[in-house]
């Protein structure tokens, strides 16, 4: 199978032109197959948000090249990896999950209307049965603020899965959470991976969980340390 | 979520939403603006509009008289001049040369639309102990009245003239103490002398002209000033009332007479309604100038508010485009909504003026005219102000890079 994702040579660097320019990714090789379940590990300030916010087309490499489903998207116009973002990618963030001034389902909605304009009940329904799926259907007409951080993550999940992308990017999408919410979270993404195929890179600083994907990599000074695969994680995740 | 919306008009009207103190705060601002806008508008129309309503009906657009009289200075030779100072010669009653030849040209003209010849002069007029000094004008009614509408000023009797007939003012008969159907002794300096019964007495609405003016027949009055055969000037209506000067210019090149149009005798109200004009619009320009600083003001606030939103709406695909129409959108919103309210409440205030700010004796100061286009104007403006506030946060919104937005 061919990979969904590759990265070959990404460099990032900041303040570039200027006394303070600094490389914070200094070469970055990775490809990804359709369905991965892969944790992103590292110390604070190793690269990774820089590095999901590149995979996600959200910033630039300042070199290298990125191929999503063997496209290159390096030399694509700002027009077409909007779009590109809008359609193929799903986001997870670590805060401010919602949008505070729509409800659960209007935030689900959010990337449909983005994208054909108008609402219609075909979103609606969409939306409610991803409510569904992440146990939040009840809560669907309330507004975001009034939700705990568990339950705005899981709309923010349900969210990042409302135009069925094929990747998601999950920036630590667990680390304000207390560990049972965390779990559920965790849980939730790691269950529309196995029924969808949708592939996931989740940057996570909990071993436990990292321990749970079936492939960690590891990220230390903008250098790739580590990338070790569980296909017994794998088997056990499917079989329970 | 309403389904015809698009998702620019949705987001727009949440955040407006949400933003409920900051919306009504600047709603309130932009209304005020609106409402004295409204209403300063409103009464300037509204007096202009009686002003001109009043002249025009009781005064002609144009006049003809005869040339004025000028000594022409005595010349020994070729440039010469001898008498250096030239002294201008008291204005005698003169009659209109050719005058029927003048009034069927223009009779003749399409941009006149009525002229009628006219006398006038002054009197004397004496009941018994009591003598005012008149101005004495002889019409020829039917013509007349259809350039000066006597007859809706007229307060007792009627507007009817026979050969011994006057119209008299109300200030003149109080002053003379006479009331329909009396008798007046007229005399002129020209020896001329009648006795002509009041037929009707009319209210001008100036003491000035209540006091001075009457009417009488043409032929009356050319007896009275020893003018028989002749007019004293020849009184015209217009189609335009504003081309009134330059049909008077014109009218005045081609033939020997003075033509002085209703808006050179009233050259004074013209420089008032200029100058109100003027800063009418000054405070217009200042009014939107600082409605539009407040919307600018609080859309930068509010996309601060949301740059989180904003960076995630960027992450779900939305283009920089879509971000702009958002805050323009709430721009536009604000601006119509507050002209709405602003109009309603200059329209109440207007109402309050109109029923409390009466004459002494309790009628209206002048006829209130509020032209619905007057409503429609200030929101559209207000609406393109408010778009055109929104586009400094707008732009600042739609430049806003999501990875910073998201991560600050
Ligand atoms: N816009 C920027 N300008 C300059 N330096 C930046 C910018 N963004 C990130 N950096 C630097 O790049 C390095 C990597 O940052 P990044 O946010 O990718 O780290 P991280 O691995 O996600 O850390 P954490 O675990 O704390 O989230 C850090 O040293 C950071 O200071
Ligand atoms: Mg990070």
């Amino acid at each position: 199978m061919a990979d969904l994702l590759v990265l070959d040579g990404i460099r990032k660097s900041y303040n570039v032109g200027t006394p303070i320019e600094t490389e914070v990714l200094h070469g970055i090789d990775l490809a990804m197959k359709a369905g991965e379940f892969v944790a992103l590990m590292g110390p604070s300030g190793c690269g990774k948000s820089t590095l999901l916010n590149i995979i996600g087309l959200l910033d630039r490499p300042t070199s290298g090249r990125l191929l999503i489903q063997g496209e290159d998207t390096t030399s694509l116009p700002e027009s077409a990896l909007t779009s590109l973002r809008g359609h193929a990618i799903g986001f997870v963030f670590q805060y401010h999950h919602l949008i505070s001034a729509f409800t659960a389902r209007e935030n689900v909605i959010m990337p449909m209307l983005v994208d054909r304009g108008r609402p219609d009940g075909e979103m609606e329904r969409r939306a409610d049965e991803l409510l569904d799926r992440v146990g939040l259907i009840k809560w669907r007409d309330t507004r975001a603020l009034n939700m705990s951080g568990g339950q705005q993550q899981r709309i923010a999940v349900a969210r990042a899965l409302a135009m069925n992308p094929f990747l998601v990017l999950a920036d630590e999408p667990t680390g304000n959470l207390d560990t049972a919410s965390a779990q559920g979270v965790f849980e939730l993404m790691r269950r529309f991976n196995l029924e969808r195929g949708t592939t996931f890179l989740i940057v996570t600083h909990n071993h436990d969980l990292a321990a749970q994907c079936d492939r960690i990599i590891e990220l230390v000074d903008g250098r790739l340390t580590g990338d070790r695969r569980n296909s017994a994680i794998r088997n056990a995740a499917e079989s329970g | 979520m309403r389904r015809w919306l698009t998702f620019a008009w949705i987001a727009a009207l949440r955040f407006l939403g949400e933003g409920r103190m900051q919306t009504g705060f600047i709603l309130g601002g932009i209304a005020i603006g609106v409402a004295v806008i409204v209403f300063m508008s409103a009464m300037l129309t509204s007096v202009q509009t009686n002003f001109t309503n009043r002249v025009l009906t009781s005064q002609p657009q144009i006049e003809l008289q005869p040339p004025d009289e000028v000594a022409r200075p005595l010349r020994q030779e070729e440039g010469v001049i001898e008498a250096a100072i030239v002294q201008r010669p008291t204005q005698r009653v003169l009659s209109v040369d050719q005058w029927q030849t003048i009034l069927t040209r223009m009779r003749a003209r399409s941009d006149i639309v009525v002229a009628t010849p006219s006398v006038s002069g002054s009197a004397l007029a004496v009941r018994g102990d009591a003598s005012r000094s008149i101005g004495v004008v002889g019409i020829e009614p039917d013509d007349y009245f259809r350039i000066v509408r006597l007859p809706d000023y007229i307060i007792a009797g009627e507007p009817s003239l026979g050969t011994d007939d006057i119209l008299v003012g109300i200030d003149l008969a109080n002053d003379l103490g006479a009331t329909v159907g009396d008798k007046l002794n007229v005399t002129t300096g020209t020896g001329g002398s009648r006795i002509l019964t009041i037929r009707g007495i009319f209210d001008l609405g100036s003491k000035g002209a209540n006091e001075r003016n009457t009417y009488v027949q043409l032929r009356t009055a050319q007896s009275l000033l020893n003018l028989i055969g002749g007019v004293t000037g020849i009184d015209l209506t217009v189609n335009d009332v504003y081309a009134a000067e330059t049909i008077a210019q014109d009218i005045g090149a081609v033939l020997p007479v003075k033509a002085q149009s209703w808006i050179m005798t009233n050259a004074q109200f013209f420089t008032a309604i200029w100058a109100q004009t003027l800063s009418s619009l000054l405070i217009r320009i200042f009014v939107g100038l600082s409605v539009a600083f407040g919307i600018a003001a609080v859309l930068v606030v509010s996309v601060l508010q949301r740059s989180k939103d904003i960076g995630i709406l960027r992450a779900m695909g939305s283009s920089r485009g879509k971000i702009l129409r958002v805050f323009l959108i709430q721009g536009g919103i604000l601006g119509f909504l507050g002209s709405l309210a602003g109009s309603a409440l200059g329209g109440v205030a207007l109402l309050i003026w109109h029923l409390y700010a009466r004459q002494a004796n309790g009628a209206e100061l002048f006829p209130m005219i509020v032209e619905p286009s007057l409503f429609v104007t200030s929101a559209l403006l207000a609406t393109l102000t408010g778009v055109l506030a929104g586009m400094v946060p707008a732009l600042r919104a739609a430049r806003l890079d999501p990875v910073e937005a998201i991560r600050g």
